[in-house]
């Protein structure tokens, strides 16, 4: 196997690793990396800050295994490879009529990222996690490739496991069938907070997401959009792909006034009376990935993303979080709320039952401190904050937030006692580390 | 792109990315693919991936360059093919110089992989794409074919011999309303350049097989991709040879 010497980030930019990249072009190479040395997986790097950095380490690149295996018109069951892109997966099916069940903000995300971070959907209250609809997947280990299914111990400590299982190659996904290949989209201006809330709690619809903008205050506090969809028979022009950001943009661009207009002028886009939208399913899925590499707009420096779920019974701390933020003048225009239904796959899951709250900071010099605080509310309000994203947590919060850690940790050590599969996010956060 | 004729392609070395790129798109637009190569597991991975990309057939044949049984299979089934036949040839073996300067009886090999197994293929192919009157054969050299290098000089000639045999077979298939494009890729972003030293503008395989689907429906005669390396390859050519004879590049 050829070995790259790279220097790469997450999708935040902000935490670098330098290392050394295999990029396997066949299922085979997986076997051989295992043999020569074992070493983390990594996917399209969509995880905002070192769960896909193994510095001064060697690290397998998934890019080129990203072939659908085989797909089972009368069950849905599809086969891929670890490193194929939902996306791809939303592009060739949906027109057939079936979708993944679960599709995460990005259709960038593989399949295999998806499994290691058991990522959540704007279905997430109705049928749950990522991992909950993975029927089985291949582990290449040392000693060969093994075949596990949901009866496993090992698939609840994979499922979520950020790669610390070892890598994944061919993965069975049961796929959900749609009722047309196009959604219908409602959107509707929120007010405020609580009758933000109360649309998520009351919303019937499949898929809910709500945009937040996190720079209002006062009387406007936790204002925003409300987006329901639905899949449905129609005709939309395909989804436009592929206007790449050619350049950092300067810092200035996303600079406290700049995002409270934008925010204001984003938010008034919409009728006051809302509307129904009939969009390509890329679209409503995945909104951002229409600008190829957007994490640039944020500059050089980059940006975070602090995202937490907090208990239903907990709804006052989102009050206290967008008061703070609001007041700050720190947040972009990326803020997202909404609600979560129990579903998990894993010991180390992120989703529970609550409300999620997302919000893009870029990472100017008082970002760090108001995202500490975030998570400490987040901590002291019992709940979590997402693993896939965080990047200032302590890891002496972690054993609270992830009541399954020591227990996922001694699994995951049994099996790989030389941490050969930790990456930097394992080592920051003292994840495999007993009590 | 017009699919009223329906389309074959043969894709010989189908386990490279450029040549997945290109099944991959052929796929996507309704053609039949059929890719053909040694390691059957990775073949069939990709032909049943061209199957759910829209590949009415796909299937994995096996071909080596140095067994020519396994040739009159993917003959026969071609024959069966309805439509337009075509073939896009991946195949090449490039050891490192230094190993077949120690052991020389390895040239054989990489010109069997190279240039006569694909040809001696090509040759029983051509005369159905003639007795059809249409189809086109792609053949994918190397800019390392345009002028011999110390550092991998026995390739370049395999390369070279594959260009010409192309050539010639272009000049033989106009007559019959079929062409035959050659293909001289730079530095591709493939398993062989990955963490390579001295690649710059690498091109990702998907750019060379839209260049060279361009190339079939424009019956372009030589492409380079990506494009620009006509220029670097016309002055390296230009390069006098008593000059070039002391250059290492």
């Amino acid at each position: 196997m050829s070995w790259k010497h790279a220097d790469y980030t997450g999708w935040g930019r902000y935490y670098r690793a330098t290392g050394e990249l295999a990029r396997p072009e066949r299922a085979s190479a997986l076997d051989r990396i295992a043999l020569e040395g074992p070493c983390p997986a990594i996917g399209q790097r969509r995880s905002y800050a070192d769960g896909c950095l193994n510095s001064g380490g060697r690290a397998i690149d998934t890019a080129r295994l990203d072939r659908f295996l085989a797909f089972d018109e009368d069950t849905g069951v599809l086969t891929v490879e670890s490193g194929c892109r939902l996306g791809d997966i939303v592009t060739h099916f949906g027109p057939r009529g079936w979708l993944p069940t679960v599709l995460p903000g990005t259709g960038f995300a593989t399949v295999g990222g998806a499994i290691a971070m058991d990522v959540h959907g704007k279905n997430h209250h109705h049928v749950g996690s990522f991992g909950q609809h993975v029927i089985a997947m291949t582990l290449h280990h040392p000693d060969g490739p093994v075949r596990i299914t949901r009866n496993d111990p090992l698939f609840a400590a994979t499922i979520g496991g950020m790669g610390q299982t070892g890598p994944i190659g061919a993965v069975e996904i049961q796929m959900t069938r749609i009722r047309g290949d196009v959604m219908m989209v409602t959107e509707r201006r929120v007010p405020d907070l609580d009758s933000f809330l109360g649309l998520l709690d009351t919303s019937e619809a499949t898929y809910t997401v709500g945009w937040i903008d996190a720079t209002a205050t006062g009387d406007h506090l936790g204002r925003g959009i409300f987006e329901e969809g639905e899949t449905g028979p129609g005709l939309v022009p395909p989804a436009k792909r592929g206007k790449r950001v050619p350049m950092d943009a300067p810092n200035f661009a996303l600079s406290g006034p700049i995002v409270r207009n934008f925010n204001a002028m984003y938010y008034r886009r919409i009728p006051e009376r809302g509307r129904t939208l009939v969009k390509p399913l890329e679209d409503f899925f995945f909104p951002l990935d229409k600008i190829h590499d957007w994490n640039r707009l944020y500059g050089k420096r980059g940006f975070h993303q602090f995202q937490c779920v907090v208990p239903l019974s907990e709804r006052e701390v989102l009050r206290d979080m967008l008061t703070r933020v609001g007041a700050s003048g720190l947040a972009s225009p990326l803020a997202v709320l909404k609600r979560m239904g129990p579903g998990r796959a894993g010991m180390m899951s992120f989703p529970t039952e609550g409300y999620t709250l997302a919000i893009d900071f870029p990472a100017r010099d008082k970002a760090p401190e108001m995202i500490r605080r975030l998570i400490a509310m987040t901590d002291e309000a019992g709940g979590r904050v997402y693993l896939a994203k965080d990047a200032f947590a302590a890891s002496e919060q972690m054993d609270r937030m992830y009541p399954e850690r020591a227990a996922w940790a001694d699994f995951v050590n049994g099996l790989d006692p030389e941490h050969a599969y930790a990456t930097d996010l394992m080592r920051r956060l003292s994840l495999r580390t007993l009590p | 792109m017009s699919n009223t004729t329906p389309e074959t392609w043969l894709i010989l070395g189908a386990t490279s990315s450029m040549a997945r790129a290109l099944a991959r798109k052929l796929a996507d637009r309704g053609a039949t693919v059929l890719v053909a190569g040694r390691d059957m597991a990775d073949l069939e991975a990709t032909a049943a991936d061209c199957r759910f990309r829209g590949a009415p057939v796909s299937e994995s044949l096996r071909f080596d360059a140095r067994e020519p049984e396994t040739f009159q299979p993917i003959l026969d089934r071609m024959a069966e093919c309805e439509g337009t036949l075509n073939a896009a040839v991946f195949v090449g073996s490039m050891p490192p110089q230094d190993e077949i300067d120690a052991d020389p009886a390895m040239i054989d090999g990489v010109v069997t992989d190279s240039f006569t197994g694909p040809a001696r293929l090509l040759h029983a192919l051509a005369p159905m794409l003639e007795a059809r009157g249409s189809g086109t054969i792609v053949g994918v050299g190397s800019v390392a074919g345009d002028r011999g290098r110390v550092g991998n000089y026995v390739y370049g000639a395999a390369k070279a011999g594959f260009a010409t045999y192309i050539s010639g077979l272009r000049n033989r298939l106009t007559r019959s309303g079929c062409h035959a494009v050659t293909v001289k890729p730079g530095f591709v972003d493939t398993a062989m350049t990955w963490g390579l030293d001295g690649m710059f503008l690498v091109a990702p395989p998907e750019a060379v097989a839209d260049s060279i689907l361009k190339a079939v429906r424009k019956k372009q005669n030589v492409i380079y991709t990506p494009f620009f390396w006509r220029y670097i390859m016309m002055i390296i050519r230009a390069v006098p040879e008593p000059i070039f004879k002391k250059m290492s590049i």
